[in-house]
């Protein structure tokens, strides 16, 4: 299974840059806590549709889109957080309804669906994410595959709030 | 090599998840590519087998042709994803590619409609000449950056030595002395 070292591969760089920045902060003054807030990307909500359903997966599933959603006020980790996602698919274009779903983001602030396997479209094998909900100010992503074979993409969401 | 790239396209597995519409976007998109081709050896008058006279005239036709099948290229793609193509004509794409895919559009117009009143304007032959090389190298340059970095349909390899011959072709017809 490539996802689960993937992904284990992940939390362990993920956890050694928190620990360095945790570090860091000793020696720094109080309010270094905070985060840069994520800035919506170019054409991050081209073709969203609002209000997707939360569901376990999209589709047939195979790729994982996974991220962290976490607060601009003091970098912690936000629960419950509603995430958007779609994408051009083996199983449907970014425009299609069932190409789109949501899912909410654990205790650690990490979210991970399921969906069908991305494959490029104009130009870019790509997906896109939403936060848009009433606590924080929306965020739109559209991040791009490393390589068109990839089976996995992330994505962090540093939220400001509203 | 014009042969093998509409195969090798053909034969994408991009192709298996895309609506008709899109498909035949990106083929018109390739169609244009081989019709920019053909378009510096007409004018050149260097196809064997063919007058200067004569490749000038099919150098006319073919442009309207190219002309044509960038308009459907555009109009399909918008057809399949408004948002994307208004990102790339107001030159606020997230993809470089487009940028340069709109140039070239915006350049081919421009031929086209220069060419279309040159006799209404009353054009020398010098200032036709020379406006219209300048926006046809704008237009192949344009073209061969928008191809090569797009992850499309289109093969790699083919589509890399489809792009070469494109720009050895153009050098070389704008290098060559005009003839009658």
């Amino acid at each position: 299974m490539t996802n689960g070292r993937a992904n284990r591969r992940q939390f362990l760089s993920t956890a050694g840059a928190v620990a360095a920045t945790g570090a860091t902060s000793l020696f720094a003054p109080a309010h270094a806590n905070s985060l840069k807030p994520t800035r919506s990307m170019r054409g991050g909500s081209n073709n969203y549709i609002p209000n997707a359903a939360i569901v376990d997966r999209i589709g047939g599933g195979g790729f994982w889109m996974t991220g962290t959603v976490r607060s601009a006020v003091d970098g912690a980790p936000l629960a419950g957080q509603r995430i958007q996602v779609w994408a051009h698919t083996t199983e449907g274009h970014e425009r299609d309804p069932h190409s789109h779903g949501a899912t909410l983001s654990d205790a650690n602030g990490e979210f991970r669906l399921e969906m069908p396997q991305i494959v490029p479209a104009f130009g870019q094998a790509h997906g896109h994410l939403a936060y848009d909900s009433d606590d924080f100010e929306t965020v739109f992503l559209r991040p791009v595959l490393s390589s068109a074979q990839d089976t996995s993409l992330s994505a962090h969401f540093v939220l400001k709030p509203a | 090599m014009v042969v093998l790239s509409l195969i090798t396209t053909a034969m994408s597995p991009l192709l298996a998840w895309r609506e008709p519409v899109y498909i035949a976007a990106g083929f018109a998109g390739v169609v244009a590519l081989i019709l920019l081709l053909f378009q510096p050896l007409l004018a050149a008058g260097i196809l064997p087998g063919l007058s200067a006279q004569r490749g000038r005239l099919n150098h006319r036709w073919v442009g309207a042709a190219l002309l044509l099948s960038v308009l459907v290229h555009v109009a399909g793609l918008y057809i399949t994803s408004p948002p994307d193509v208004i990102d790339a004509l107001l030159f606020a794409s997230p993809t470089p590619f487009s940028l340069w895919g709109v140039i070239a559009m915006w350049a081919i117009f421009a031929t086209a409609a220069l060419a279309g009143s040159r006799q209404k304007l009353k054009l020398k032959a010098r200032t036709w000449r020379l406006s219209h090389k300048t926006l046809a190298v704008v237009i192949v340059l344009g073209s061969v950056a928008h191809a090569i970095m797009i992850d499309g349909t289109m093969e790699t390899l083919s589509k890399t030595l489809l792009c070469a011959l494109v720009m050895g072709a153009t050098a070389v017809s704008l290098y060559r002395p005009f003839r009658r």
